[in-house]
């Protein structure tokens, strides 16, 4: 699936630098403890600029999946029909991810199904994630 | 000029009753005719030539002078594309004056939309108060409302449309992501509202029960209303019923939801006149007063909100609406309109505002009993958007007429002295609350 490459910036580096090295990490807020995904300026939940990074382990499970069969997004018209999925993180399920789901055919995503993080190849030394079911 | 508005948003809980409840009325609307899409070559359908035109109609509909007219407020924002380049990113060359630009084309400014009246004869030569920074009527209509009751103008004209030009809407090209988008476009999640609520709609039916098909009784009678609305886009486009058949083989765009789910962007403006109490009890219509307005903005924990965030906030938004207005609650709201920019979200509202009794689950049977304006429970006499096209002020419009009583074949039969309505999504929407009378 030709997904559309994202292009970093300096906050979001190294999120993305982590990717490429197939890790997972998330913003942690030093003042409330919270996860954050996606990468924001502030804490969403207390405000807090005071943010870190932390790694996590790429377990999560399946929340409700859709199914493109149109879309706007040109580089995915080729894919369609494909499964959109909203997928929880085990570690704090507040957290979520989209995800294709590389494997699975569209409309055969059973929800509530448990999910692993892989890392997809977009150019050379650029990755991004997606997830994919655990038997 | 440029003054700020002191009240506004009204977005925190326990604000109590709006402050200037019942000082404040609408008196005057006006809608432009109404196209699929301006098609490049006319230049008296553009959309800066129907905001001239809504504006003049609501004027028109008022009775008072133009010259009467001392605030001016709108959404420069059409939502539409731009028109620099079609949909292919193909260059397209302005137009000579007054559209040289985007301003006119796509947009419009006070500062258009100034020289653009005087140049047709309807000049608003004594304007004291301009505001051009709302970006929904939702929050456009709290805001006037909010302006007029803090004494800023005492006849607001208020300016809220939908541009569409040709080619495909909102088409991303390219390969790459950026900006917020990174964490969506790459996995084919499409900038719109569809995808969210598509997800909130699938959690909502894993809670309650049901399915996708539970919402055909909705949209076949959105478009029922819409049909019944003259100047609505299938009332002069497309002249016929859609069926329960007709929703259930769709064609999907995103699973579940599929085209009849999803309002169709349209060419079409609208203007409301403000007043004063005072000034509105001398005026030519029957005063529709703004009880109460309020507002959302709630930033999303993650990537997707929840259904459990939609259920908080539209809680939230229910319960200080009617705080605002002075209202009992849901016994006092004869006419609702929630939005329906999408089929999947509008029964969040319904049930937040337990509007006929209808609390959270029910509103798949309530769906599938006797909405039609002529019966028991009226619901979205405007027939939204899924029924005239993304105008957006269908909603509002029909809350004027049925609280006139001018509604026509639409005019439900039940009690119909207050009326709300609002925009956009849960998380983040303006409502306000109309009434016939100055305190209930």
């Amino acid at each position: 699936m030709p997904k559309t490459i994202p292009v970093a910036n300096e906050l979001t580096k190294p999120f993305w630098d982590a990717i490429n090295e197939k890790r997972l990490v998330l913003q942690h807020c030093d003042d409330c403890g919270k996860l954050q995904y996606p990468i924001r300026p502030k804490c969403w939940q207390c405000g807090s600029e005071h943010l870190g990074w932390r790694e996590v382990e790429g377990k999560g499970h399946i929340l409700e999946t859709m199914v493109v069969h149109d879309t706007r997004v040109v580089r995915r018209k080729g894919d369609v029909p494909f499964n959109v999925s909203v997928v929880s993180l085990d570690e704090d399920p507040t957290i979520n991810f989209l995800a294709n789901l590389p494997g699975t055919p569209a409309h055969e995503a059973p929800q509530g199904a448990a999910v692993e993080i892989l890392y997809e190849e977009m150019e050379p030394g650029t990755f991004i994630h997606d997830w994919r079911i655990v038997s | 000029m440029g003054i700020g508005v002191n009240g506004w948003p009204r977005t925190a809980e326990d604000l109590g009753r709006w402050e200037h409840s019942g000082q404040v009325a609408i008196t005057g609307y006006g809608v432009s005719n109404l196209d699929r899409r301006w098609d490049g070559v006319s230049m008296d359908k553009t959309y800066g030539a129907y905001a001239i035109q809504a504006l003049q109609r609501a004027i028109e509909d008022s009775g008072i002078s133009p010259d009467d007219i001392d605030g001016l407020m709108v959404c420069p924002d059409a939502a539409g594309d731009s028109w620099a380049a079609d949909d292919r990113g193909t260059p397209r060359s302005y137009f000579d004056p007054p559209y040289d630009s985007e301003d006119g084309l796509t947009i419009v400014t006070t500062n258009w939309l100034i020289k653009g009246m005087e140049r047709e004869g309807t000049p608003l030569k004594n304007l004291t108060f301009i505001d051009d920074e709302s970006s929904s009527i939702g929050q456009l209509t709290g805001k006037a409302a909010q302006a007029v009751g803090e004494g800023k103008a005492r006849n607001l004209l208020m300016l809220y449309g939908m541009g569409n030009v040709e080619g495909r809407y909102h088409l991303e090209e390219g390969n790459y992501s950026s900006g917020g988008r990174v964490w969506s476009a790459p996995w084919g999640w499409m900038t719109s509202a569809m995808m969210q609520h598509a997800f909130v709609f699938m959690q909502y039916c894993t809670k309650y029960g049901g399915s996708h098909d539970n919402l055909a009784p909705f949209v076949v009678n959105q478009r029922r209303n819409g049909l019944m609305t003259p100047w609505g886009y299938y009332a002069q486009h497309e002249q016929y019923q859609i069926t329960i058949e007709d929703y259930l083989t769709q064609r999907y765009v995103a699973w579940p939801n599929g085209l009849l789910d999803s309002d169709r962007p349209v060419n079409h403006v609208a203007a409301f006149l403000f007043s004063t109490a005072d000034r509105a009890k001398d005026m030519k219509q029957k005063p529709i007063y703004v009880l109460g307005h309020v507002q959302a903005a709630h930033p999303s924990k993650s990537t997707m909100a929840t259904l459990e965030d939609h259920e908080q906030w539209t809680d939230s938004l229910a319960r200080r609406l009617y705080e605002a207005a002075g209202a009992r609650g849901p016994e006092d709201l004869d006419v609702f309109n929630p939005y329906d920019g999408f089929a999947t979200f509008t029964q969040t509202y319904l049930e937040a505002f337990q509007w006929h009794g209808v609390k959270r689950g029910d509103a798949f049977d309530f769906y599938a009993g006797d909405i039609r304006v002529e019966g028991p429970h009226p619901f979205n006499s405007s027939g939204g958007n899924l029924g005239n096209g993304r105008t957006r002020t269908a909603m509002y419009t029909d809350i004027i007429e049925q609280l006139r009583g001018i509604a026509g074949p639409r005019q439900i039969q039940l009690r119909h002295d207050t009326g709300a309505c609002g925009q956009v999504t849960p998380g983040g929407n303006g409502h306000i609350f109309l009434s016939v009378h100055q305190n209930l």
